[in-house]
């Protein structure tokens, strides 16, 4: 549904199929419903002015920042997610509240709703925590990142970058390049990419791309070399040294080798190809600083999609009764 | 303990393997042995008790060859009184304990502890499976030849395996003495890392770290292999793969005399559970896909597997709270065991209940080597009464277990414990307690 041509240029209709309380997973969504978010983000990003205005479509609201995981980027993208739509912030870390005091987590959260909490985002080490949570708390529930389950508004914010750049997902083949294995980042995309059409590949050394997404209908490739020439857009993920155990590969050098974009690769590309990448980026290990900076890089777009999609989403969850007033 | 009134079974059907026994029977019970089966009204006491087994099944009492009772130590999990009356509730007439506690029972005082703290519950009988290796470090052997002595009746480091291929061996070998077995349970460490549920696609899509099946598959063909090597009696189990069960038939085609047993969670649930991320499906073995399954079922009906063991693992409702990677492995089961077996077992005609009984408790007597598997004349009356055709649905908040963790809860089932009867006396009813009074 698209939600801009369905009221005048400064309001929001709440769009009647939506009835989601939480934000868990891209898995589960319908094509509706992530096309319902990525309209609702391209519309709230024309009313802030390119997210940098606020409005004041949920003030009163308040918002809970609980990760359990060191983020910056992503919870200030929530935080001002919500500030912009005039909702109020408040901020839990693992390390400065009960959590490293031996309390669970469940408890911890359910603290934070007895403070009159309408959303809360959390991040876990620990997969399928927020749907734990969406389960004991009454409040909304967004999933910042669960282990390496799902990341479900970069996935989005991701999409949203694609669609402003080509005006549709249907027929693109984007690749998600790294290491899959452990990355919520790939697993998100890939759902929601697949759901709109889009034709996804994952690549990277065998060790962290296993053949079994190819038995879910996945194009497995280890080649990046190979499928460059194909590629609409090339999703870069980043080498997650702090999760790797044992390596997965023999060194640094070697992946760089194989897989980071330089300008050498870059002349195999399509010449309209887009260059993305979640974030932080390990400069001369997935992507060279000529890629990240040059004329095919959307990398700074997407972190400014992400307060869309978040803004979108926070609406979204909110309900009903939070129409434009 | 006094000797309990003498007790007459009627009207119930006798499924005794040892005895070929599968038709209606009566059968009589006198100090803690049993007297006679189908004795003449001549032959009984002037003074009885009486139960009506209409409609059910009379057995020999299931034997668990592997129960977490976690005490000493971990009594926020499970006591030995909550779990022997959690046995007794599933139809366990004995249990073998593992020495998961803390400290861990790798001394005779330990042995003696556990003994001494089951005889005075009015649970199943308590056997002990004492450590293998000292503190279950998996380094040097425990005092094996003095945990014998002092009635352990074999030796594990459950819910570890025993990694070093030395030790077992030498465990293997030095335990020939005793003729007592070495329960391992078999996984490569180096290959399960920090994993959490079973390694296929369910793992993959939900970003759980995976239990690959080789690293069962190579830890049974080490262990059939030290076995056959030193000639010691060895139980393997619980098995999950289909691996395993490819191994274990052939090597018992060829001859090797190891024993092999499975959980009954492995038997019906698949990791599609786990989408749900509920830390009740967390279990040791994970839960399989639906080709380990079917293998699993296949070879319990042929025999390929000797014994259903509970796989009980209580753990407390406060550690399962936690997040799926922090929340423990392990399931409160005792109770559900008998139930889920007819269920998938019996009641899918895979086994007739001749073959149940024969997994549940024939088979775990013999491994274990302790008395019991049989109602034949002069055997200890340790005897469980079934109701193969009661429907009822799993609800683990009526566990007597602490634990209140089950994959079942919610799950309809067929077949029921009745009563349980251990050395004559009655442990457990679902029936009024005086019913069976004359």
């Amino acid at each position: 549904m698209d939600v801009s041509t369905q009221s005048g240029p400064d309001t929001l209709v709440f769009p009647e199929s939506w009835n989601r309380r939480h934000l868990l997973d891209l898995e589960s969504l319908s094509a509706d419903e992530i096309n319902t978010l990525l309209d609702t983000a391209a519309r709230l990003k024309i009313m802030t002015g390119g997210c940098r205005r606020k409005i004041s479509l949920l003030s009163g609201r308040t918002l809970a920042n609980l990760f359990f995981e060191n983020s910056t980027r992503t919870r200030n993208s929530f935080s001002l997610a919500a500030k912009r739509l005039g909702a109020d912030t408040v901020e839990f870390s693992s390390s400065g509240s009960s959590v490293s005091k031996g309390e669970t987590f469940v408890d911890t959260a359910k603290t934070i709703q007895a403070m009159g909490v309408d959303w809360v985002v959390v991040r876990h080490s620990t997969p399928g925590t927020p749907h734990l949570l969406s389960r004991e708390l009454e409040c909304s529930v967004l999933n910042a990142g669960d282990g390496a389950h799902e990341h479900p508004t970069q996935g989005l914010l991701d999409m949203l970058t694609i669609r402003e750049h080509r005006g549709r997902l249907d027929g693109l083949t984007v690749a998600l390049v790294g290491d899959i294995a452990h990355s919520r980042t790939a697993r998100s995309n890939m759902w929601g990419l697949r759901m709109l059409g889009a034709h996804v590949i994952v690549c990277g050394p065998a060790t962290l791309v296993s053949p079994r997404w190819a038995e879910l209908g996945f194009e497995v490739a280890h080649s990046l070399d190979e499928i460059l020439p194909r590629c609409d857009v090339l999703n870069l993920l980043r080498i997650q040294f702090e999760r790797l155990k044992a390596r997965p590969f023999p060194s640094v050098h070697e992946y760089a080798n194989r897989y980071a974009m330089n300008g050498r690769r870059m002349r195999r590309c399509k010449s309209d190809v887009l260059i993305m990448a979640p974030g932080p980026i390990n400069r001369g290990v997935e992507i060279t600083p000529e890629v990240a900076d040059g004329p095919h890089s959307v990398i700074l777009e997407q972190v400014t999609n992400g307060l869309a999609v978040r803004m979108a989403a926070l609406w979204l969850l909110a309900g009903k009764n939070e129409e434009s007033r | 303990m006094k000797d309990p009134e003498p007790l007459l079974i009627e009207n119930g059907h006798l499924v005794d393997p040892i005895q070929g026994m599968d038709r209606p029977a009566r059968l009589l019970m006198s100090r803690g042995r049993v007297l006679a089966i189908d004795p003449s009204d001549d032959d009984l006491p002037d003074y009885f008790h009486r139960i009506d087994a209409r409609g059910c099944i009379v057995a020999p009492g299931l034997v668990d060859l592997g129960t977490e009772l976690r005490e000493p130590g971990h009594e926020e999990d499970e006591a030995i009184e909550s779990g022997g009356a959690a046995a007794v509730a599933g139809g366990y007439t004995s249990v073998l304990c593992s020495a998961n506690t803390d400290p861990p029972i790798d001394t005779p005082a330990g042995v003696e502890l556990v003994k001494r703290i089951a005889a005075a519950c009015s649970g199943p009988r308590v056997h002990v499976i004492a450590c293998a290796s000292r503190g279950r470090e998996g380094e040097q052997m425990a005092e094996l030849g003095l945990l014998a002595e002092a009635g352990a009746i074999g030796f594990s480091d459950s819910p570890r395996p025993i990694h070093n291929s030395a030790l077992l061996k030498r465990a293997l070998d030095y335990c020939r003495m005793f003729d007592l077995p070495i329960f391992d349970r078999p996984v490569d460490p180096d290959l399960v890392e920090e994993g959490v549920v079973h390694d296929g696609q369910v793992a993959l899509i939900l970003g759980l770290k995976g239990l690959p099946t080789e690293a069962e598959d190579l830890a049974v063909a080490r262990d059939v292999r030290l076995a056959e090597a030193t000639g010691g009696r060895l139980h393997v189990g619980p098995v999950s793969t289909m691996g395993s069960v490819d191994l274990l038939r052939r090597v018992k085609q060829r001859g090797i005399e190891v024993t092999a047993s499975v959980c009954p969670h492995n038997l019906w649930h698949s990791d599609e559970m786990l989408r749900s991320f509920d830390s009740r499906f967390k279990l040791h073995p994970p839960l399989r896909s639906e080709r380990h399954i079917e293998a699993l079922m296949l070879a319990v009906a042929d025999g390929t597997i000797d014994a259903i063991q509970s796989g009980h693992m209580p753990r407390s409702r406060e550690k399962k709270m936690n997040d799926f990677d922090q929340a423990p492995f392990g399931a409160s089961t005792l109770e559900t065991t008998l139930a889920v077996v007819a269920t998938r077992m019996v009641r899918t005609g895979m086994m007739d209940w001749t073959s149940a009984i024969m997994r549940l408790s024939v088979k775990p007597a013999a491994i274990a080597g302790i008395d019991a598997g049989t109602l034949a004349v002069g055997a200890t009356a340790d005897c469980v009464i079934i109701d193969p055709n009661e429907r009822w649905l799993i609800d683990s908040g009526q566990f007597l277990s602490q634990c209140h963790s089950s994959p079942h809860d919610g799950d309809e089932v067929f077949g029921r414990v009745i009563y349980t009867i251990v050395g004559g006396e009655v442990r457990f009813t679902r029936r009024p307690a005086l019913e069976h009074l004359v």
